[in-house]
């Protein structure tokens, strides 16, 4: 650091100085909830979760089948031309064993998220879901899995009318 | 078109702390003193601020650009704020770059700050927004999740194991002792680190930079004003940024393309045609291990599954052939996100003027580069500065 | 450009429901502590001024926003000031009608620059731009801004 400057500022607290009183502090919980329009490419692609089908858009000019389908391209920088339904199986691309909440609580059981490249989208496209049917030890990537949708009368067109992803076939390392 | 030079001449930065009694103007003001004080400029002399802080909602007030701008002297002044996620620190100094290059503006303060302890329980309740909401959050998602993937993908494509990349937190925690600034300075051990606790397999609790308020600052000047202000300014000779696509799993996961791209942007701009040769000292943004190896291969500075490798042979110590991270880096310094990236580039700028202290990378170097990265891995962020 | 669909029935337009689940802890900073801390457990108003500029901040900061000097003479705030704006407010945060409206007003205190938004303790057609008021501390405080139950005319 610059010769020059002997000390910094910034004065560190403890948690205990809140719960001890040295403190004074004041509490903010704010109203945040929203109601986000699915917009028309993802509106569409909600309604077919419910009907127990992943669905995905194509993109004229460069070819791509994209998922999470939308209704412009952003290579291309142009509209999407196509629905195309896709076969709901496809291909660990990366996973996670998660032990944690997100506010830092322990889990009883771990959760398993995986980016899963689909069949029939365009290479390295694909979604972000929850493994299951399997034993945290036994993914990999490259791990083939299928979605396993909720039964019809469960589903609210929501992202988890697919349950999970679960491996198909017997389960190699 | 012509951009004029655009040198850095002083630098102030707080402690990082897990949680300051300061409020958000207060660091900022702190910060933005010592810069002016430490190359004997006034208010007076500031004519524009550009300041960077992340989401409003780790401070919970809302534009706290503004909240914080009488902090950062920008009464009366132009100001701008911005915000890209973890690349901001970075990002500021460019925005504060061409308010001075264009001709606009003699000088700027450029101004980062973060107060994450205000977010509670956990400031990851903010973080939560960076998952798409109908289709990601409805999973119960958890910010380590992205980072495990990209982690899991990156050492899964080269072969890598934890071990090379737990060198790093060991690097940068024990560089970090050398900081006056930093939260988490100290000796551990690769096996201090493969030993803790799994928190979102493959990432461990000390794979993680700690969450901490803080607020940097550094005086930009132009060519004329910077030659009566110091006899050493530090020249911006280089800036690039870039954005991938929003669509997260649609992406290469193991390799930043956008750091690439942002990257090369600078290079050219700094007429650097060997990186590897050219770039003396390197703060790459590390706010897990893993990355700091990630960005050394996205800034060209390594090989494709590589740079493990380069950390193994010493080649990244501060008396290594390419010192990285000799401030301490995220993981020992401290991680207030938008202050993060630019107390690397105050680092640069103190490393290249010969005043790190115990933290000086020896032989004299010349030129050096800061990159941040931004939340869903989104922005690259890159700036070079060197000295004649 | 245009895009090549639309929706045309309204019942096919979905949206997702969510919160962010967030709060705010906030703590008082190095000026604010002693401001609050004074109001706690004195029952007055303090403020900071800078002699360079010769203002006085109320609430008290930490630095002069105006040269940037840290600011560390602390000076005592009469109760005393006038209403410099005021509002009436009929609906709380969801547009519901209050059952008795509230005025909030900006009141600057005498000797300082800026002032305190807070409750006017009076019914809203005795209020006025320029009316005298002085502030009322509650009996039990604990360091918030709340701790003032308003401003009364004086």
């Amino acid at each position: 650091m610059s010769e020059r400057i002997s000390s910094y500022p910034g004065t560190p607290l403890k948690e205990r100085d809140f719960a001890e009183g040295k403190v004074l502090f004041q509490w903010w919980i704010p109203r945040a909830h929203y109601a986000w329009d699915a917009g028309v490419a993802i509106g569409r692609f909600l309604r077919e979760l419910r009907a127990g089908r992943l669905v995905a858009r194509r993109c004229p000019q460069c070819r791509r089948v994209l998922v999470p389908p939308r209704m412009v391209c952003e290579h291309c920088f142009c509209p999407t031309s196509e629905w195309v339904v896709l076969p709901g199986t496809g291909t660990v691309k990366t996973f996670s064993v998660c032990y944690v909440t997100w506010d830092m609580q322990p889990l009883d059981e771990p959760i398993v998220p995986a980016v899963i490249e689909l069949d029939g989208a365009a290479p390295g496209g694909g979604i972000m879901h929850l493994l299951g049917e399997v034993r945290p030890e036994e993914v990999h990537i490259g791990l083939r899995v299928e979605a396993v949708f909720r039964p019809v009368e469960e589903r609210t067109a929501a992202i988890t009318d697919i349950r999970y992803f679960r491996p198909i076939g017997e389960v190699k390392r | 078109m012509r951009m004029r030079r655009v040198a850095v001449v002083g630098a102030g930065m707080t402690k990082f702390v897990r949680r300051a009694l300061e409020t958000a103007d207060e660091l900022s003001w702190q910060a933005s003193k010592m810069a002016l004080d430490s190359c004997g400029l006034t208010l007076a002399d500031v004519d524009a601020v550009a300041f960077g802080t992340a989401p409003d909602t780790f401070d919970g007030v809302h534009m706290n650009g503004e909240y914080c701008a009488p902090g950062c002297g920008a009464y009366g002044k132009p100001f701008i704020r911005c915000y890209v996620g973890g690349g901001t620190g970075v990002m500021a100094v460019i925005h504060g770059w061409y308010h001075v290059a264009s001709g606009l503006f003699d000088t700027c303060l450029v101004v980062c700050e973060e107060k994450m302890s205000s977010c509670q329980p956990h400031p990851q309740g903010a973080f939560l927004t960076i998952f798409d909401h109908t289709l990601e959050r409805p999973l119960g998602p958890n910010l380590l999740w992205i980072f495990a993937m990209e982690m899991n993908a990156y050492m899964t494509r080269y072969g890598l194991n934890k071990r090379d990349i737990a060198l790093v937190t060991v690097k940068n925690r024990a560089n970090a002792k050398d900081h006056p600034c930093a939260l988490l300075g100290e000796e551990i051990t690769v096996e201090d680190v493969l030993n803790s606790e799994v928190m979102a397999w493959p990432v461990q609790r000390l794979d993680v930079s700690p969450i901490s308020d803080g607020a940097v600052a550094i005086v930009l000047a132009a060519e004329h004003v910077a030659h009566r202000v110091t006899d050493k300014p530090v020249w911006i000779e280089g800036v690039g940024w870039s954005l991938e696509t929003a669509y997260w799993t649609n992406r290469d996961l193991s390799y930043p393309l956008q750091v690439e791209q942002a990257a090369r942007m600078a290079y050219q701009m700094a007429g650097i045609t060997e990186p590897r040769k050219q770039i003396h000292i390197v703060e790459p943004y590390d706010p897990f291990d893993y990355k700091e190896l990630h960005h050394l291969e996205g800034l060209l500075l390594a090989d494709k599954g590589k740079a493990p490798e380069m950390t193994a042979l010493g080649v990244t110590r501060r008396d290594g052939d390419l010192p990285v991270c000799p401030s301490g880096g995220l993981l020992g310094v401290g991680n207030p996100i938008a202050a993060a990236g630019l107390m690397k580039v105050a680092e640069i700028f103190w490393q290249l003027r010969g005043e790190a202290g115990r933290r000086q990378v020896p032989g004299n170097p010349k030129r050096g580069l800061a990159q941040a990265w931004g939340d869903l891995m989104q922005v690259g962020t890159v700036v070079i500065l060197g000295v004649a | 450009m245009s895009l090549t669909e639309r929706l045309q029935a309204f019942h096919q337009a979905v949206a997702w429901q969510g919160e962010i689940p967030l709060q705010n802890r906030y703590t008082m900073g190095l000026a604010g502590e002693r401001f609050f801390r004074e109001i706690r457990d004195h029952a007055r108003l303090m403020g900071t001024r800078c002699p360079r500029c010769n203002w006085t901040y109320l609430p008290p900061r930490l630095y002069c926003e105006r040269c940037f000097a840290e600011l560390t003479e602390w000076v005592e705030v009469p109760p005393s000031g006038t209403v410099y704006a005021y509002t009436v407010v009929h609906v709380d945060l969801d547009e519901q009608p209050l059952t008795e409206p509230e005025v909030l007003a900006l009141v600057q205190l005498e000797g300082c620059d800026g002032g305190l938004i807070h409750r006017v303790l009076a019914a809203p057609d005795q209020v006025y731009i320029g009316m005298p008021v002085e502030v009322v501390f509650r009996e039990e405080r604990e360091g918030s801004i709340l701790d003032i139950a308003g401003f009364r005319p004086a």
